[in-house]
């Protein structure tokens, strides 16, 4: 009997290493969250005083209130849009040029190097003197959450088939209602896991943010970020997984909701 | 001209993308033509010093001298990108293909695994490192205490530090686009190479390697280019000497007030961004096959 030749040598202790090596960090934050000593990395023993400091702190509660309220009027608008931009670029009407152009400026935000979004947007709101606080931080989240809300919009719309709509405008349904009752509720899967993939990259978004936050309107990896440089805490450590935490729940929920097949 | 009701319900993503994003990019173009007002921002003057920079420095009288400083910046971090860009490649190929070869249902929870890191805080998985490789991180801890070295390694604050942390960032971004050219292919073929006397390292170059081409395509560009305009690897675990592209923009348009030079390192790598475009759309695959 042959070796199967799907199996390459090594190639299983690879992607096993490969796994330790992207889970490892994850595993060490948030295992120091739990250690006693205040030397961080040096294991005193085990202890959760450090959570109750960390919800405490003042600036991040305060940075938290900012992330979560930039994250949610981010993922709604941008999904909103989105969703209207998936409708109209699955559907007919739209001219050729236009949709490649769409499909451009749908594909640059996640192609466009982070750190070029950040600075260029920092000096388009510059030049416009637009100085809102927390709406400027808004402003630069919908446009990056925008793709991220689109694509499992977009995947799904694909695997509805138009047959669906058909019978219910041959039921004498209008237009509105054909999407509102037949459209719609086969799409939501695909929304609600847009928005929260929408709503995770808001959240975790860092650089953008540093760039682009007048003070006062920092977000909570800002604020972690601008701790971790005076020096690690076991206070940030705690604070920092917590939100490793809540980001892959929201990940899970996401691939939870968008395994529900359309028919 | 009435616009189709298909049109209007794209006017809002048109209207967002068009003033948030595109206006933004085109005012950078044009500020890196510009002239560099000291209190930050631009002086609204036709200037190359944003260019100049590249090559020389001007001293106090205005006299250009020929100066590689940043020249060596981008060759360093340009370098350091194609080896974190190889390494992703040489550690996610493997991983791409175990992954491909797995049953259904094992299959999921292997893509679930790989994401997971993908959407976590980067900036959190990137400040761990420093808790595993100060001095008094784990890996010395772990040495010392084993009795393997006898004072700390210094493996922090080097250009090695640096590559690792880029390796670490984007790795998933090499691993999905393999993995999804290798899940589409016909595995049949492998048997059937086997079936007449291939050896492994015929069914892996002649095979394999060649259906998972767009997918390394893909990878590498998508690996590449948040890697040489990354900031958070080197800011973080290269202390301050090994700079990526990434952040010497950042530099230019915060500490050192010279927003033309940095919109003109931001040109050079959107032009990265554009070549890369460029090949994937030669090898006709679209962008759909890389990004979604």
């Amino acid at each position: 009997m042959k070796a199967n030749p799907k199996n390459m040598p090594g190639f299983g202790l690879v992607t096993w290493l490969g796994l330790a090596f992207l889970y490892l960090p994850i595993f060490a934050v948030i295992a120091f969250s739990f250690n006693s000593g205040r030397l961080v990395t040096v294991w005193e023993g085990f202890s959760f005083e450090w959570y109750p400091r960390a919800l405490g702190n003042h600036d991040l509660q305060r940075a938290t209130m900012n992330s979560l309220i930039v994250a949610v009027g981010a993922t709604f608008i941008g999904t909103v849009i989105a969703l209207a931009a998936a409708l109209a670029l699955h559907g007919g009407g739209v001219p050729k040029p236009v949709k490649t152009a769409s499909y451009t400026m749908m594909a640059l935000p996640l192609l466009v190097p982070e750190i070029v979004i950040a600075v260029t947007t920092m000096a388009f709101f510059a030049a416009i003197n637009l100085r809102l606080g927390l709406i400027n931080v808004l402003i630069a989240h919908i446009v990056f959450c925008i793709p991220f809300a689109y694509a499992p919009i977009r995947a799904r719309i694909a695997t509805i088939p138009k047959s669906m709509s058909e019978a219910a405008k041959d039921l004498y349904a209008d237009e509105w209602q054909a999407f509102r009752h037949v459209t719609l509720p086969l799409l939501t899967p695909g929304i609600f896991s847009g928005a929260l993939l929408a709503f995770i990259t808001s959240l975790d978004d860092f650089i953008i943010t540093l760039m682009v936050a007048p003070p006062g309107a920092s977000t909570l990896p800002v604020e972690i970020y601008s701790k971790v440089k005076r020096g690690i805490t076991p206070e940030i450590n705690a604070a920092a997984s917590m939100l490793l935490a809540f980001s892959i729940f929201i990940v899970l929920l996401s691939y939870i909701i968008n395994r529900k097949k359309v028919i | 001209m009435r616009l189709s009701s298909g049109t209007k319900l794209l006017l809002p993503f048109l209207a967002v993308m068009t003033v948030f994003f595109m206006a933004p990019l085109c005012i950078a173009l044009g500020y890196s033509f510009m002239a560099p007002d000291p209190m930050g921002g631009v002086k609204p003057a036709f200037s190359l010093s944003g260019y100049q920079q590249f090559l020389y420095s001007a001293d106090l009288d205005g006299n250009l001298q020929w100066d590689t400083r940043y020249l060596e910046i981008i060759f360093g971090s340009t370098k350091l990108a194609v080896m974190a860009t190889l390494a992703c490649l040489v550690i996610g190929f493997p991983m791409a293909w175990f992954m491909a070869t797995r049953p259904a249902h094992q299959r999921d929870a292997w893509m679930i695994l790989i994401t997971i890191p993908f959407w976590t805080n980067l900036l959190i998985r990137t400040y761990a490192w420093i808790l595993i490789l100060r001095s008094n991180g784990l890996v010395n801890r772990g040495l010392l205490e084993t009795g393997i070295i006898d004072t700390p390694l210094e493996l922090l604050y080097n250009p090695y530090a640096v590559g690792m942390g880029l390796v670490y960032s984007y790795l998933p971004f090499m691993i999905l686009p393999i993995y999804s050219s290798l899940e589409r292919m016909d595995w049949r073929l492998v048997e059937a190479a086997q079936d007449l006397y291939a050896t492994r390292l015929r069914i892996l170059w002649h095979v394999v390697l060649p259906a998972s081409v767009p997918g390394i395509v893909g990878g590498t560009i998508l690996v590449f280019i948040p890697t040489i305009g990354s900031f958070l690897a080197a800011n973080l675990l290269g202390g301050g000497r090994n700079m990526m592209l990434g952040n010497l923009i950042e530099n230019q348009f915060g500490m050192a007030r010279n927003w033309p030079f940095g919109a003109a390192i931001s040109v050079l790598l959107i032009a990265f961004v554009m070549i890369g475009l460029m090949l994937i759309a030669r090898r006709g695959q679209g962008l759909k096959g890389v990004v979604g």
